[in-house]
């Protein structure tokens, strides 16, 4: 067991692919000399050589598009998008061609690729380089997607997505890279599609991923100042949804609230409130709370972004209005 | 030049006030002295008067709606004036991080501030379209309908609980789960072996009248606050029947026709002259006086009860408080004018009759502010011994009801037997 930083987990997950399989090479926009946006990759360079560790011009199209062509051919390329934001630029690549070729080449072609991108707002990026596309990324068949928000889930997803045959969306909480954690020793995994309960409770169940895990612990904090023991749920994997975790402590507290720190609007907690009321709305004490952000272009001014984003208070009085806790 | 209608302070001890029915429809004339609406306030329900010319433009309180004394409830002006920008919104102090705790419920798909703020500011890319101001809800009847929620339904159903005898507490009243889990149902009566059709019990809920609303508030708010003790004494009213006979048919040609309880204000108001603490109002830190008798009489209207004031009795005669009351009553039922709202709020000592119900005595509930309140029976032929023997005499009950914050037993029944001697003595009635 040790104490590591999120950051420090991903390293360790993809220094450990890097030495164990020859076949892994790491490509991105400033991922070698300079050591990554968020020094992710920091030293890299120098210890594996600019034949695995590749600058990349501002060209995501390319880069990714290089990299399923990498993955079909038999390599497992590790990408990293400077923010998800950026994978606008590529969602051609992303969508049309990893998600799509090992269907429509009868399970000829597969694209075992790790794309990388720090995603979420709050650090006033402005509205180019602060939104969550994980959610859009959600929607595709034929690829997965994860995002983590303890350093053990870091290095346990990282390991699985290193060795999925499918691409694999790996959304970092660009604002958590700090968050420490225990990561255990030796050659664990975390799977892909299966929800985490971070804190059990049996009163309401509160779920979100990703920076959504901070507000949701600390509004679960006041509620148990009254008495209100909270469950909270980490989707952890964004796709394939657990929809099974969720519905279970939904039968347990009869009450749910999904957190998005993405835009409200159309964000994979809709689907998860969707999926909850078809799947146990027998069992739901009234309608599914939802927070999300505003549906607003992400703005740079601090106090606007942090208006823009969900606090503890608005969970609070959403649970208020729901369920009148 | 728009004018501002504001909560009127109907009394000095009013802080808000409730706009219990609005009187006037935006768009509609309104002329000075015209009534524009119905405040409700602890003590009762108040027509506020326009004090300008002009048309309702816009109403920024709706019905039901409490707010404080001042605060702005609607605009008067010109026909299709603008209104100036003036929120009607209490205007609570926001410090800078200071936000909005929740969005109202209703405008759960209306843009935020910020929303509308950027959407304003990046004009090529509105943010999202603004939708059109949702309709005012109207108040939603749910007639037969039983909201609860699923889990509570499905837990009902597995045990076998009627939902609909299930009383609900959760957001708009909702069933919930725990209502259901904590429901326990009504022990059922042992039904009688004669099988017969027991009679149909009508069951239909009564909406709430704001005059009920105020009626119940009022008495709770006095049964709570004022601890009541009561006090009553049998009254020999035979000298005084005799006495309003002779006065009567003294007066029949001035049409003046004085009651029992015309006597009974007189009494009153005699007494409280001798006995003065019976006219304060318990006030925390001290019984707080009252330059006038204001005596309330409790008046029996269709909608309800409420209890106006004869305003400044002291030193008026019999005759004079038996005119006064007459017109009283016939305002307070609509007829030759409207009651003042002095006249219904600064009452400081009350009268509760019930005499022409044959009832022989009863207790009233005081009026908030007033320190008690006597109430009477019917006066009855009733068998008494007098000096041996066993004589006819008209005998009325009558029942005090005091603050035991404003003074204890023994004061009240000094009071009282005060009352009563000016009752069987009528010369008194006459100073």
């Amino acid at each position: 067991m040790a104490e590591l930083t999120i950051r420090q987990a991903i390293q360790r997950g993809l220094e450990e692919a890097l030495q164990n399989d020859p076949n892994v090479f790491i490509m991105g926009e400033d991922i070698g000399k300079y050591g990554g946006a968020y020094a992710v990759t920091s030293g890299f360079l120098e210890k594996y050589g600019p034949k695995r560790i590749k600058d990349t011009p501002i060209s995501e199209a390319t880069f990714i598009g290089a990299g399923v062509g990498a993955a079909a051919a038999g390599l497992r390329p590790v990408i990293e998008i400077m923010s998800i934001s950026f994978s606008l630029v590529a969602f051609d690549q992303i969508v049309n061609m990893a998600a799509n070729l090992r269907y429509m080449s009868g399970g000829q072609i597969k694209v075992p690729m790790v794309i990388r991108a720090p995603t979420g707002a709050g650090a006033q990026l402005a509205a180019t380089h602060s939104q969550s596309f994980e959610t859009w990324l959600a929607e595709v068949p034929g690829i997965k997607c994860v995002a983590p928000s303890t350093p053990a889930d870091a290095l346990g997803l990282l390991r699985s997505a290193l060795s999925d045959g499918n691409t694999v969306i790996f959304a970092e909480p660009a604002q958590m890279y700090g968050v420490k954690g225990d990561v255990p020793d030796g050659r664990f995994t975390v799977p892909i599609g299966k929800a985490s309960v971070q804190r059990s409770g049996g009163d309401v169940t509160l779920v979100s991923y990703g920076h959504g895990m901070r507000v949701l612990h600390s509004a679960a904090e006041d509620l148990a100042k009254r008495g209100i023991e909270a469950e909270v749920v980490d989707l952890r994997s964004l796709s394939p949804l657990d929809m099974d975790t969720i519905v279970a402590s939904v039968h347990k507290t009869n009450r749910a609230l999904t957190l998005d720190m993405a835009r409200r609007t159309g964000g994979i907690m809709a689907e998860v409130a969707a999926r909850l009321q078809e799947a146990a709305s027998d069992w739901l004490d009234g309608p599914v709370a939802r927070v999300g952000a505003e549906d607003v272009p992400w703005p740079y001014n601090r106090e606007l972004e942090q208006e823009a984003l969900p606090r503890v208070e608005d969970v609070l009085a959403s649970l208020k209005k729901s369920y009148g806790i | 030049m728009a004018t501002r209608v504001t909560m009127p302070s109907m009394g000095a001890d009013m802080t808000e006030g409730t706009v219990a029915r609005w009187l006037k429809k935006e768009g509609e004339a309104v002329k000075r002295g015209d009534k524009m609406a119905e405040i409700e306030t602890d003590k009762t329900v108040v027509e506020m008067e326009a004090y300008a010319d002009g048309t309702l433009l816009k109403v920024l309180v709706p019905e039901g709606r409490k707010v404080p004394v001042g605060q702005l409830i609607a605009w008067l002006g010109q026909p299709g004036e603008k209104v100036p920008e003036e929120s009607g919104a209490p205007a609570g102090p926001l410090g800078p991080a200071a936000r909005p705790a929740a969005p109202p419920p209703t405008s759960a798909s209306a843009p935020s501030p910020v929303a509308t703020r950027l959407a304003a500011a990046s004009a090529p890319m509105p943010a999202r379209p603004t939708p059109p101001s949702p309709p005012p809800t109207p108040v939603t009847e749910d007639g037969d309908r039983t909201k609860a929620s699923p889990i509570a339904r499905k837990l009902a159903e597995e045990q076998g609980i009627d939902i609909s005898k299930v009383v609900g507490t959760g957001p708009g009243g909702r069933i919930t789960r725990d209502d259901v889990l904590n429901y326990k149902p009504a022990p059922s009566l042992p039904s009688s072996s004669i099988n017969r059709p027991a009679p149909k019990v009508i069951a239909q809920d009564i909406p709430l009248t704001s005059m009920r609303q105020a009626i119940a508030r009022v008495t709770v708010r006095s049964k709570t606050e004022a601890p009541h003790f009561y006090v009553t004494v049998a009254v020999d009213m035979t000298d005084t029947m005799k006495f309003r006979q002779h006065l009567n048919e003294a007066l029949a040609e001035s049409g003046i026709k004085v009651s029992v309880n015309d006597m009974i204000i007189k009494a009153s108001v005699n007494s409280i002259l001798k006995h003065p603490k019976f006219n304060t109002s318990f006030a925390g830190d001290k019984l707080q006086g009252h330059a006038d008798i204001n005596i309330g009489i409790a008046i029996a209207l269709e909608q309800g009860l409420i209890v106006p004031a004869l305003l400044k009795c002291q030193g008026k005669s019999v005759v004079e408080l038996s005119t006064m009351a007459r017109d009283l009553g016939n305002r307070a039922r609509g007829k030759g004018g409207t009651l003042s709202q002095q006249e219904l709020t600064q009452g400081t000592f009350g009268i509760s009759n019930l005499g022409m119900f044959d009832v022989v005595s009863f207790a009233a509930i005081i009026v908030p502010g007033q320190a008690a309140i006597l109430a009477t029976g019917t006066v009855k032929k009733t068998p008494v011994v007098k000096g041996g023997e066993i004589e006819v005499a008209d005998i009325m009950h009558a029942t005090l009801s005091c603050d035991h914050r404003v003074a204890d037993g023994a004061e009240g029944a000094v009071f009282l037997t005060e009352i009563k001697r000016n009752l069987e003595n009528p010369a008194l009635l006459m100073v």
